[in-house]
């Protein structure tokens, strides 16, 4: 025992801490923001396309859901380029992976949503004429959008909390932070005391947001 | 490159082979440390109840690998000194034991009212009404997500090969690092968590359709 | 001043019971005597306490003040004369003196037929497995469903699932028997069937405390009828009394004459 908290050399770096927790966000933002983009267009094609495509999309999804992350950032950070004559930064490289990440999970969850829009709707809007594409952007996506954000608002925060991974390829975010001073200080014990704060005051802090737009979004419809 | 590979093979097993005993640890302490708080969170008096809601808020706050690199490095610093591979299986398991405790109470949570009612109504005691009725329905509604959830010790048990334990994903890095055969081995390696974890996912649907109350 | 006991004890007796949820008052100092053998029916229009009622008489809710007897022992707290609630083991020993059929059913999914009923038969009655398959048999049979007994819950229809029901409680040979609504669940052609067996346990004797909203079910099986408002008793008498033209009471009245516009 006899170890006695001192926090003054967190402070002193605490710079390298909070410029992390924000490339956290901006790696988590960045990244949903392309997932959202994968995971909408593979979900529409998915469910009109025949059986090869959605075997394909299938296997995308089910693929990237049972590999460890940590392993899916390596082999594309160190594998993909002895194969591929392109060079990208770590940064890149963990966006790249996790939004390709995050498109999997979202498919799913924009799969199952454009499925729970009722028949009902759908009819309705045939009877009042609308071509199939009018139907699936007035009718089918908005209903399914407000079916998905709590699964959106959920899939956003664990991806806040998986860009901690991107340390294991020097990506500097609030994890990386927390070993640098770790190693640097041997404040242990006082860093993760205070990234762990940080990682829960700016979660809940999310969730707390995306709980309020949720109910603004459900009063507005 | 093909023969480099199959000379590493039996490394990669030993690696493998580790990887299944740590994810095994961990789903079999986190299940008996997680239904325990999961009944003391669903059924407790109120002190109990508010410390395991803030275990379980907490752990599932922050990333798995700041709650592993917190044991490893921080326990030494208090005093308490523990194998890599045992803090790593400590860490993973608070993880997981934090999930265990949320399926336990969505699974006692979606057993109707009515249920506890009827069965107090014929006289019942509190815990043969846990015992008779509560647990043998709520069991069905937790195997599903339980198993499903294993696929989650199995993929957090490749971040513990960042403390130099050498699982499937630590060996597939040493192997690399003599071979240079980056992306067959990453490939090798993504094949073999996709088969473990696939099967548990397959196992978890075929068990929720098994446990409907109907008879096939 | 004393008083002589009274030459027939109430087999059921509710003195004076209140209760409130929050600041509305469920049940105003209700009192009711049930004698051995006796079908009491409780009508009223909803919210008017009837289901509390009978969810306090075996403790399913707890009451504020006054005091609910059976065989003169108050169910849900110590004979001590505090209002100090029972242990668990001596608040179960009570609830099995009750049997009690619910709107919803409730039986256990995970348990057949006769599971449910053999479930208190062991557990709380100590009978061996043997004794209480027969017991369980013996009253599937008696409300029709003995070709039944090894079915699921969810093989059975809604009316066959509410005679489990019925055979469940019945099994314990509880003291009392209380049907809450236990047709207002049910589609309209399977609520006969229910109302059948209800009617062959009355002419046994099995005293009973029913809700219900079937009147003509009431008024040939039951002895008396309470009109219970706002939550006290409005009025109690025979069926050909309340349910008769004669009444003065405009509340009841105004019920029965809404009652018939929408079920008659």
């Amino acid at each position: 025992m006899g170890y006695t908290l001192n926090f003054n050399l967190i402070w002193r770096h605490f710079e390298k801490l909070w410029g992390g927790l924000l490339l956290s966000l901006e790696l988590a933002v960045i990244s949903i923001a392309i997932g959202i983009v994968i995971g909408l267009l593979l979900a529409v094609w998915y469910v009109s396309a025949g059986r090869l495509v959605r075997t394909a999309i299938a296997a995308y999804v089910e693929f990237i859901r049972n590999v460890p992350l940590i392993l899916l950032v390596y082999l594309v950070f160190y594998g993909l380029p002895t194969v591929v004559d392109i060079a990208y930064s770590a940064q890149t490289s963990f966006i790249a992976t996790l939004s390709l990440y995050s498109g999997a999970y979202l498919v799913e969850v924009f799969r199952s949503g454009l499925e729970a829009v009722p028949r009902g709707q759908l009819d309705a809007g045939k009877a009042i004429g609308l071509t199939p594409w009018q139907r699936l952007l007035h009718v089918r996506l908005p209903t399914m959008l407000r079916i998905t954000l709590p699964a959106l608002s959920n899939t956003f925060l664990s991806l806040f909390k998986d860009t901690s991974v991107a340390s294991v390829i020097s990506v500097p975010e609030l994890t990386y932070g927390a070993q640098w001073i770790n190693f640097n200080t041997f404040r242990i014990v006082e860093v993760y005391l205070v990234v762990t704060a940080m990682y829960l005051l700016t979660g809940y802090a999310l969730l707390y947001a995306l709980r309020l737009v949720e109910r603004r979004f459900r009063a507005a419809h | 490159m093909l023969g480099q590979i199959a000379y590493a093979l039996p490394f990669l097993a030993q690696g493998f082979a580790v990887t299944v005993w740590v994810s095994l640890l961990v789903v079999v302490l986190s299940l008996i440390a997680g239904v325990m708080m999961g009944v003391g969170l669903v059924y407790g008096p109120a002190p109990l109840r508010w410390a395991v809601r803030i275990f379980s808020d907490t752990i599932r706050g922050i990333p798995i690998l700041v709650l592993i690199f917190f044991v490893y490095y921080g326990l030494p610093a208090v005093g308490i000194h523990l194998e890599s591979f045992w803090a790593a299986v400590l860490a993973l398991t608070l993880f997981k034991t934090a999930q265990v405790i949320e399926y336990l109470r969505g699974a006692v949570g979606s057993i109707p009212k009515g249920q506890s009612e009827a069965a107090m109504a014929i006289g019942l005691t509190f815990r043969q009404r846990l015992a008779y009725v509560i647990f043998p329905q709520a069991f069905r509604r937790f195997l599903p997500p339980w198993i499903n959830g294993v696929t989650d010790a199995v993929k957090g048990s490749a971040l513990v090969s960042l403390l130099g334990i050498t699982d499937l994903m630590h060996a597939i890095n040493q192997v690399i690092g003599r071979t240079y055969e980056a992306m067959p081995l990453y490939i090798l390696g993504a094949v073999i968590y996709f088969v473990v974890n696939y099967a548990l996912s397959l196992a978890s649907r075929r068990l929720e359709r098994r446990f409907s109350f109907i008879r096939e | 001043m004393s008083i002589p006991p009274p030459a027939n004890p109430a087999l059921l007796d509710i003195s004076d019971v209140s209760k409130s949820f929050g600041t509305v008052e469920v049940l105003r100092s209700v009192s009711l005597q049930v004698t051995r053998g006796e079908v009491v029916t409780v009508i009223g229009p909803s919210g008017s306490g009837k289901t509390t009622l009978l969810r306090c008489v075996n403790f399913l809710e707890s009451y504020d003040s006054g005091s609910i007897r059976i065989d003169g022992k108050e169910v849900g707290f110590r004979d001590t004369g505090t209002r100090q609630r029972r242990s668990e083991r001596d608040l179960a020993k009570m609830r099995a003196e009750t049997g009690m059929v619910f709107q919803s059913f409730n039986l256990f999914p995970h348990l057949t037929a006769a599971g449910n009923i053999m479930l208190g038969l062991r557990k709380v009655r100590g009978k061996s497995s043997t004794e209480a398959r027969a017991i369980a048999e013996h009253w599937l049979g008696r409300v029709g469903l003995a070709h039944k007994a090894d079915s699921l819950p969810a093989e059975l229809s809604g009316g066959q699932q509410q005679r489990v029901g019925i055979a469940r409680a019945v099994a314990m040979e509880p003291k009392i028997l209380l049907l809450d609504e236990i047709t207002s669940a049910l589609d309209p052609e399977l609520v006969g069937e229910v109302l059948e067996v209800v009617r062959s346990l009355a002419e046994d004797g099995m005293t009973m405390v029913m809700v219900t909203h079937e009147m003509a079910f009431a008024r040939d099986a039951s002895s008396r009828i309470i009109f219970m408002a706002d939550g006290g008793v409005s009025a109690a008498g025979p069926p050909a009394e309340i349910l008769g033209t004669e009444i003065d009471n405009e509340r009841l009245r105004s019920f029965l004459a809404r009652f018939r516009a929408s079920h008659f």
